[in-house]
């Protein structure tokens, strides 16, 4: 049997249950239920922030690299470091127009159904032990569905504009999100199977001996492969960003939008980048747990001693990094040929991964 | 045979006049006749119609018709003059030619004259609600005020045909239909690659037309050439087709030089080969950036930023000017070459040799590139030439037109190079022509670079050039195309009229053929790879 103890070292579990209590020893339970719900509604919008502008810094200087370009290296000193802020800054001081013939109720809905779609999901992610937010035995299942609603977002934005560009925008992002789900569900349906959990915990902890790219080693591998494409499709990116290409529709289904309602579907393209590649990580690379190696023993050890917050976001940022990489080396695809692409080839590998992973479950034929 | 003496024996009443450019005149009766014969003759098909020249003569209103072969590049040139000024008609052509289809547009917009049985007689650069036609002696400058009201587009056309009793009369042809989802590409849009408008009709995402709609930018240049001296309208040709800035400015040069009697000096020779070749160089670099960007790859448009930045260097320390060289004058170039042009250009190619390979490693095998290029839009040889589509896209689908090698001017006689050829005809062969130009261009300045022979580099001209009565033309390989000078002077100061042959006008009315049926992405990827620009288009 493996040492697990190591699984205690920053769990942040007994720190809950300690404010909880505190709180409890002061007022009701009702009230305490709702400080504690506000303060972390608090902290995932603080969080998504910071990660956007993270995101967003680390994008335009990944790109300016690929591009032999410097990137910002104005605003806040040596390297730009206050450009996306004072960005952020300034689209808040934006006027958010309406428009002539739209559909006002929904025109302003839509972006608010996209960045709730991207914060239930992000809410899902296993940050380290015992600091997950939103945990419950479908968990998965949960983040399949919640997904979702993004699409609806981006086809009411694009319907309720009132322009041609941004329906065309819409009927492709809709086309494309709604079949590339198809691969999202069987390969994280593959890895279900693997770690015999929909929980989001259990399957991180599932993979505290290996990580599940190597449990599952061939079907894993090609799974993992099958996820990031069908995942970059989701996030709506290059070369999967035929629903905002602005060398044929401008901005697709939000050329419409001004100010922070723009922004909101800024904001969620990018935390849905992170999204993407943290699920990858969680499903794939182990979550928060180190990364071990049998009979390595002295290495494990030190490895344990890594927070596992750490552990997920550096290995998340990893993915993010891969993604960016296609997205600025890649030209973009055709409608028809994304769709063949789904049709034609992915689902089907994805049927057959899965039906692979179930044979090597079942004979045991994992690592 | 020669041309003349077939034409002669269609129509015995021809004359044939010299000064200048030979130019056989036909009466508006025949020739109609006189076009299907040229046309389908067996030894030498005139299948290539290089412009249609509207004139505003004294005596009446007509057109000249440059002419020339695919098979044998002999070149001709008709003239007709329509018979009533007030109600001038001629017969269309373009049911030999398809490219008379917009020409024959962009008379009737700026002389007025109908052509019969064209089946699309709208205004084309103008306004609808224009009044008048500008191009005429005639016409009152203070007749059309600034319009401050929104242009309408009307949805149907006009075509004309004549009625037994002699008189014309219109009847209406549907463009769009009540039912058709009609998307503006443009006027303001990331990949038209400057002011046009494509109203484009769609199925679903197929695209089922294409109308575009143009004269955003356009300057009246070809009028305002009418009150300028011979050296003053040299200013206006680096506007046109501004990535062929050098090369145009060399076509009017020439024209007028050749009208002079003027004979430039080899060294002007070899620095006008050189310039036009880097300009090429560089519209070609652009034009992979441009495609890549089209088509969503952010990353390769910077490379070929990066090498042209390098030619436009060059370009600036010799003639001053990086876009708008202003380079070429009458009698030779402005300025010596720099001391150190030759040794920066040399560097020049030597480096691009080098990295040339990671603009195909990014792109050009790239799986979601071919599958995008190859096999879409279309362009038959057939389709090519009767469209007038010069340059790369025309010999992206096998019509070997390179003017450079046929009709050969400055040192092209003399240097060896290849004339790129592809047969496909799709996207793909488009792109590769001009990446393939690129390596031709380096290997030609290579062979002059180190030769430049000692020199007068401008000849002494009169300030006011007078040019001998007549018509004179010139025509030079553009960066996309050929680019055609045709100036007809009365003796005067200034020219009695003159027309350029725009590269990109042609390569605009190909679109609807090569994009009908593909998606809207092709649309912008087709585009990319015609390559046309738009101030050349509007003029």
């Amino acid at each position: 049997m493996n040492n697990n103890s190591f699984l205690d070292y920053y769990n942040i579990q007994d720190l809950n249950t300690a404010i909880h209590e505190a709180l409890l020893s002061v007022m009701p339970q009702w009230l305490a239920i709702l400080l504690e719900g506000l303060a972390v509604g608090l902290l995932i919008i603080v969080l998504y922030a910071v990660l956007a502008i993270i995101l967003i810094y680390m994008e335009r200087k990944v790109c300016a690299r690929f591009q032999c370009r410097i990137g910002p290296n104005r605003v806040g000193g040596k390297g730009g470091l206050l450009q996306v802020p004072a960005d952020v800054l300034k689209i808040l001081t934006k006027e958010i127009i309406s428009l002539k013939g739209s559909d006002r109720f929904l025109y302003n809905l839509a972006p608010f159904l996209v960045i709730l779609a991207s914060i239930f999901t992000f809410s899902c992610l296993p940050w380290n032990k015992g600091a997950e937010i939103l945990r419950m035995n479908i968990g998965i299942f949960f983040v399949l569905a919640a997904s979702s609603i993004g699409v609806l977002g981006i086809l009411l934005a694009g319907w309720s504009s009132n322009s041609k560009y941004t329906i065309i925008g819409a009927v492709r992002s809709g086309a494309m999100i709604i079949s590339y789900e198809l691969s999202i569900g069987l390969t994280v349906l593959t890895m279900v199977l693997l770690s015999g959990t929909m929980d989001i915990q259990n399957i991180v902890m599932s993979q505290d001996r290996m990580w599940n790219i190597f449990r599952g080693h061939l079907p894993a591998v090609a799974a993992f492969i099958v996820y990031l494409i069908a995942g970059n499709a989701e996030a709506n990116r290059g070369p999967f960003d035929l629903a905002e290409a602005e060398q044929e529709l401008t901005a697709g289904y939000h050329t419409e939008y001004s100010g922070m309602h723009f922004g909101f579907f800024y904001l969620a393209e990018y935390l849905n980048l992170f999204i993407t590649s943290g699920i990858a990580v969680t499903l794939f690379l182990g979550g928060w747990m180190p990364l071990h190696f049998p009979g390595l023993d002295g290495f494990n050890a030190v490895m344990d001693y890594i927070p596992g917050v750490i552990w997920f976001v550096s290995k998340t940022f990893l993915v993010v990094f891969l993604l960016m990489w296609i997205r600025w080396t890649f030209p973009r695809l055709r409608i028809d040929q994304v769709l063949t692409l789904e049709w034609k080839y992915l689902m089907p590998l994805s049927l057959l991964i899965l039906l692979i992973m179930t044979v090597c479950v079942v004979f045991g034929i994992t690592l | 045979m020669t041309v003349i003496e077939k034409i002669q024996k269609i129509c015995p009443e021809a004359q044939v006049s010299t000064s200048g450019d030979t130019i056989v005149t036909v009466p508006s009766d025949s020739l109609a006749a006189v076009a299907e014969a040229l046309r389908n003759d067996d030894q030498e098909p005139m299948d290539y119609l290089r412009d249609i020249v509207g004139m505003d003569w004294s005596e009446g209103l007509g057109a000249l018709y440059y002419l020339e072969s695919s098979k044998t590049y002999g070149r001709v040139v008709l003239k007709t003059v329509a018979r009533d000024r007030d109600e001038a008609w001629l017969p269309s052509v373009c049911h030999w030619w398809r490219t008379a289809e917009i020409k024959e547009r962009e008379i009737y917009d700026f002389f007025g004259i109908r052509f019969i049985g064209n089946p699309d007689m709208r205004r084309i650069f103008l306004r609808e609600d224009w009044k008048g036609y500008p191009l005429r002696k005639d016409y009152d400058m203070d007749s059309n005020p600034l319009n401050m009201e929104n242009e309408e587009n009307a949805d149907d056309t006009v075509e004309y045909y004549l009625k037994p009793d002699g008189t014309v009369e219109g009847h209406r042809n549907i463009l769009f239909d009540q039912k058709d989802f009609v998307v503006n590409i443009g006027p303001q849009h990331p990949s038209t690659h400057g002011v046009l408008r494509m109203r484009t009709s769609l199925d679903g995402e197929t695209i089922s037309r294409i109308d575009p709609i143009l004269g955003y930018i356009h300057r009246g240049i070809e009028k305002m050439n009418e009150s300028l001296t011979y050296p003053q309208t040299l200013a206006l040709t680096d506007r046109l087709d501004y990535l062929s800035a050098h090369q145009n400015r060399h076509a009017l040069c020439m024209c007028i030089e050749q009208a002079m009697g003027l004979e430039v000096s080899r060294r002007v020779q070899y620095i006008r080969t050189i310039m036009d070749e880097l300009q090429r160089i560089d519209s070609h670099l652009l034009f992979y950036s441009c495609l890549v960007m089209d088509m969503g790859g952010l990353t390769p448009f910077f490379y070929g930023f990066r090498e042209r930045e390098m030619i436009l260097d060059i370009f600036e320390e010799t003639t001053g000017g990086r876009l708008i060289q202003n380079y070429n004058v009458i009698g030779g170039v402005q300025a010596d070459i720099h001391p150190t042009f030759q040794q920066k250009v040399k560097e020049f190619i030597k480096h691009l040799r080098s990295v040339i390979q990671d603009y195909h490693n990014i792109f050009t095998g790239n799986v979601i590139a071919t599958t995008r290029l190859k096999g879409v839009g279309i362009l038959t040889r057939e389709q090519a030439i009767s469209l007038g589509a010069t340059g790369g896209t025309g010999r992206a689908a096998g019509w070997a037109n390179d003017v450079r090698k046929h009709h050969p001017y400055a040192l092209y006689g003399e240097v060896d190079f290849k004339e790129v050829l592809y047969t496909e005809g799709d996207s793909f062969a488009r792109y590769m022509v001009r990446m393939d130009e690129i390596m031709e261009s380096c290997h030609i300045i290579e062979q002059l670079i180190d030769n430049i022979p000692e020199g007068e580099t401008r000849l002494k001209t009169k300030p006011i050039i007078k040019l001998p009565e007549g018509n004179f033309s010139a025509s030079v390989e553009t960066s996309r195309g050929e680019f055609g000078v045709m100036l007809e002077s009365h003796g005067d100061k200034t020219p009695y009229r003159l027309h350029y042959r725009s590269t990109g006008l042609p390569l605009v009315h190909a679109m609807d053929t090569a994009c009908r049926g593909n998606k809207i992405a092709d649309l912008i990827a087709i585009g990319g790879t015609m390559d046309f620009v738009i101030p050349d288009i509007d003029r």
